[in-house]
């Protein structure tokens, strides 16, 4: 992983999140600004896929267990398009909370990847 | 957080045809979450690691599918499904009070994480908070029709 975009990923998703949660609980149901944060979250997610296959090749890889980085990428990648799926069937406020905390989700699983990328075996 | 009756969902959705309803939706998110997380770890166990204890991780294994029911259970939640919704949630709420206790009583038992170890602590507590939610949600939701049931 490199570390700037783990931040990046990490900063995008905390903002995303609480810009949902905040606007859900206010209310608002699913709009294009909420459907577009946590679609930029996924697609950051990909770039971290691809930033992931590719790292090892240019002599960054994993200490940790890469069955471990993975399952945690594959799951990460499932979350928002879950959500985003919710949201389209049901346009309630909840709907929008539920992106929050996707969002939220997705912070707390990347940071968990670059712990395992980093610093794991110790 | 203001409270359900605020909600202008009503406004949205119309009229209140749906069988789970404000926050439950949300008691559901998490819960499917949860289920991932728990089947996610208990897939990465199993896939590397088994032999070093079958016993614990066949048991992560085990709260992942309960978890995977429990949420389908509460997304149908009506008829048969609201007594596997009960089940799963009880099973749940029993399990992370058992290995809780002893994964702190006796952490030699425990000595790989799991997703009760220390009453869910590596979860934010959340495994040990959720089933008592869950059944607050199940018993004010009551589906139409279960009291005639034997």
């Amino acid at each position: 992983m490199i570390e700037w975009f783990t931040w990046l990923q990490v900063g995008v998703a905390v903002l995303a999140g609480l810009l949902c949660l905040v606007l859900g609980l206010l209310g608002r149901v699913p709009n294009d600004l909420t459907m577009g944060a946590t679609a930029l979250v996924e697609l950051l997610l990909v770039g971290q896929l691809v930033v992931s296959i590719a790292a090892p090749f240019a002599g960054n890889t994993a200490s940790g267990s890469l069955l471990e980085f993975y399952t945690y990428l594959v799951s990460a990648l499932l979350v928002p398009v879950a959500a985003a799926a919710w949201a389209l069937i049901e346009r309630s406020r909840w709907s929008t909370v539920i992106l929050g905390g996707a969002c939220l989700a997705i912070a707390v699983m990347v940071y968990r990847m670059f712990q395992i990328w980093t610093v794991q075996g110790l | 957080m203001t409270g359900p009756k605020s909600a202008p969902e009503n406004v949205v959705d119309g009229p209140q045809k749906r069988r789970v309803t404000g926050v439950g939706r949300l008691l559901i998110a998490v819960y499917g979450l949860l289920a991932l997380a728990a089947t996610g770890r208990s897939f990465v166990q199993i896939a590397s690691k088994f032999d070093q204890a079958p016993l614990a991780y066949s048991l992560s294994a085990l709260s992942a599918v309960v978890y995977i029911v429990a949420t389908i259970a509460l997304v149908r939640s009506s008829g048969r499904w609201y007594r596997i919704a009960w089940a799963t949630i009880s099973f749940e709420l029993l399990g992370v009070l058992v290995v809780g206790t002893l994964s702190i009583v006796d952490p030699a038992l425990f000595p790989h994480d799991s997703v009760w170890s220390v009453f869910g602590s590596g979860y934010l507590f959340i495994p040990l908070v959720l089933p008592i939610l869950g059944m607050m949600w199940l018993a004010r939701h009551r589906p139409a029709g279960q009291q005639a049931r034997p």
